[in-house]
């Protein structure tokens, strides 16, 4: 008889997840190659990420936001309002190019939806830049210093009363709205109700029910691309996707300042607000990784980097609440896909507590030389081809650098190939050399 | 002057620096020699941030403190007493179709404090700005802040439109940002390029007021 999944140990159910993203149920693959492609990526990832064996070569992942779109003439502007023309560029662009892995165009949001919800925290084509820039955060204090005893005491409450009404303009009214667990007994239910009777209010629910519309017609368009995608033998690199928590502070809530004040004038508060939102955040990356079938749990870490913070900071603020949902989520079966921004030369140290296996990090500007030396033995690093190098060297320059890359990181296992950043912007003969050589020099014995 | 502000400014002591203002001024202490003693505390937070001592959240905390202490001498001083001695102009802004500030502010501040005046141009400038600031401050150091990688086109443009006013050999430019690495300044045909704010107060103490 098959384990309960309560019974079963991390290693059986991240089995047991890769089990069910091998098995690609619903999908209706177009040729029998394109199967054995399908899997062979799974099992390539799979060999260089839990690092028991060399995998037959090294795995190309591309990450790209507007890059696709751009690399065939789509601006940013129509990848937000023209989710067909969205989808076309992202296909042409696996046809043409062939990468192991796919970045989903649900990393470009829809336009139309913003409208709606009149988003403050972004600007975007067509709404504060040119249609031709893609779109781009507004930092600011979305969350006061003042708000941390509300943010602890209530995550969800404070998401959906004070934040939301802050970053989205046509959710302003919310404010207004009581709070959700005041609701107990028949006699309460009656005067909950008054603040959705408020016509503001109900126009903020319009403008849900609105937006709830036109997430439907996106998500039918992407979803179709996924599918197709796959049909194809491409596999997704994300599965779902989660963030650090000091990150959530300093990215969405308090922003860069607010949250890098907080470390000097309010640091308890700093800590009990992180501790407060790890199991929400394991919570989501599990959630979104078993409704996609897809382990991979992708999480972009952002204020942690080189010169982000002292060693000091890190160790306290950051890298405890980085580490326990990396855990956690491997814990429950999940791999852990780190997204590391900008440099962690002076962090290497911490990852090597990670056990063996439990996850794989993607570099953007760290020694890859050092990363290998101290990480090599345990978990699979990748990434840290410049989008400069990309975007301003030739095909010979992109391939000197794999090169070196898949001679030094690669060497033995644990690599993959992949840029060190999400691109917004392609060039046609240094992408292709970039995907064309690794599949071809980078094969393991 | 006893140093003491400097230093607590610079051991980034909120509470004790702005105490020691308070008391200072109302000892008597001339509000220009208060301000001229966290300017030095501001330098030290400058260096030590460029021997990675520091990082960004000491500078963004430095600045705060700063502020607090300027806004309780601020009535204190006559209008002209504000700025000290500069050391010369740098036009500075964040190029066309990016809106990013937060990389870009801190180089001011840190240029501010370095005692350089700073002619910050603001976020998404085109190329026209930059020629028309230049034209008009006679300043011979631009600084291009860009996040993303588009912003590479537009600090190339930058460049071109500098050269195109007749301006690019009275002026140095320098680039950071994100992105930017020395392959973006070969590309850009900018002078050099800075991987922090500090670089940047030594590029333009390089070129200008050294
Ligand atoms: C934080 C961050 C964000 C935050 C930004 C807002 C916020 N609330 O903080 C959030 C989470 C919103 C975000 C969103 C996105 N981001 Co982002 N983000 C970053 C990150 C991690 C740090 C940027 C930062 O805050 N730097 C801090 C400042 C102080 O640094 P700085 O600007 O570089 O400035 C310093 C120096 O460069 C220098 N300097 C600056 N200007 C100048 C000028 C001169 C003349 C000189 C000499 C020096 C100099 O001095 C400064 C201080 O020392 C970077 C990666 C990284 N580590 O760089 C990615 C990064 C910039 N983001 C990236 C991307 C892809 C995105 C998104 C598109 C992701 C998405 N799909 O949603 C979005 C939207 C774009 C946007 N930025 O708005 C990419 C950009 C790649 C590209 N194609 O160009 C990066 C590089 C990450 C990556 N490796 O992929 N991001």
């Amino acid at each position: 008889m098959e384990k309960k999944w309560e019974e079963m140990t991390p290693e059986e159910k991240r089995e047991a997840r890769f089990e069910t993203w091998l098995s690609a149920e619903g999908v209706a693959f177009q040729s029998a190659e394109a199967e054995a492609s399908y899997k062979a990526n799974i099992r390539r990832l799979k060999d260089a990420v839990l690092m028991e064996k060399a995998p037959d070569r090294v795995p190309v992942l591309i990450m790209g936001t507007l890059m696709q779109a751009h690399l065939y003439g789509v601006t940013p502007e129509e990848c937000m309002y023209d989710y067909g023309k969205l989808d076309s560029a992202h296909k042409r662009f696996l046809q043409d190019y062939r990468p192991d892995f796919f970045s989903t165009p649900a990393f470009v949001g829809s336009g139309k939806i913003l409208d709606i919800l009149d988003m403050q925290q972004y600007r975007w084509p067509g709404h504060g830049i040119p249609g031709t820039s893609g779109y781009q955060c507004v930092e600011g204090e979305y969350m006061t210093a003042e708000d941390y005893p509300a943010l602890i005491n209530d995550p969800s409450d404070f998401w959906l009363r004070t934040w939301l009404p802050r970053v989205f303009g046509a959710l302003e009214p919310l404010k207004n709205l009581g709070a959700l667990t005041d609701l107990w007994e028949i006699v309460g239910v009656s005067g909950h109700m008054i603040p959705y009777g408020i016509p503001d209010v109900q126009n903020a629910l319009k403008a849900l029910m609105a937006a709830g519309d036109e997430a439907m017609a996106w998500i039918q368009q992407i979803g179709a691309f996924e599918m197709e995608a796959k049909a194809m033998g491409f596999t997704s690199s994300v599965g779902g996707a989660s963030k650090a928590r000091f990150d959530i502070l300093a990215d969405t809530l308090r922003g860069t300042r607010g949250a890098m004040m907080d470390m000097y004038r309010q640091p308890d508060r700093i800590l009990e607000a992180v501790e407060r939102l790890t199991p929400l955040y394991i919570r989501q990356g599990v959630g979104m990784a078993s409704f996609a079938g897809n382990p991979l749990v992708f999480m972009p870490l952002h204020k942690g980097a080189d010169g982000f913070m002292s060693d000091q900071q890190f160790k306290t603020f950051y890298w405890p609440t980085l580490k326990a949902v990396i855990l956690g989520l491997a814990e429950e079966g999940c791999v852990p896909f780190l997204f590391c921004e900008g440099g962690y030369n002076s962090r290497l140290e911490y990852l090597q507590e990670l056990p063996k296996g439990s996850c794989f990090w993607v570099f953007d500007r760290t020694d890859m030389t050092r990363a290998k030396e101290m990480l090599g033995d345990t978990l699979c690093i990748g990434g840290n081809v410049p989008s400069g190098l990309i975007l301003t060297g030739t095909a010979d320059d992109v391939k000197d650098y794999c090169r070196d890359l898949i001679d030094t990181a690669g060497k033995g296992g644990g690599y993959l190939m992949s840029f060190g950043t999400a691109m917004d912007e392609g060039k046609p003969e240094t992408v292709h050399a970039m995907i064309d050589f690794t599949k071809e020099y980078g094969v393991y014995a | 002057m006893s140093g003491e502000l400097a230093k607590r400014l610079a051991d980034l002591k909120e509470e004790e620096a702005v105490a020691f203002v308070e008391k200072a001024l109302a000892e008597g202490t001339d509000p220009m020699d208060l301000l001229a003693e966290a300017r030095e505390g501001m330098m030290t937070v400058g260096s030590r941030f460029a021997e990675e001592e520091y990082f960004i959240p000491d500078l963004i905390y430095s600045g705060a403190i700063l502020k607090r202490i300027v806004s309780i001498l601020e009535p204190h001083l006559k209008e002209e007493q504000t700025s000290g001695e500069s050391k010369g102009k740098v036009v500075i802004g964040t190029v066309a179709g990016d809106i990013h500030d937060i990389g870009k502010d801190l180089v001011v501040f840190m240029l501010d404090v370095s005692g350089f005046e700073v002619l910050d141009l603001g976020i998404d400038v085109p190329e026209a700005k930059f020629v028309d600031a230049v034209r008009e401050s006679g300043s011979k150091v631009v600084g291009l802040s860009g996040f993303l990688t588009p912003a590479f086109d537009s600090m190339k443009r930058t460049v071109e439109a500098l050269r195109e006013a007749g301006l690019r050999d009275d002026v140095k430019v320098m680039i950071g940002g994100g992105q930017v690495d020395d392959r973006i300044r070969g590309y850009t045909g900018a002078d050099a390029y800075g991987k922090d704010a500090m670089e940047a107060v030594h590029l333009a103490e390089q070129w200008i007021g050294g």
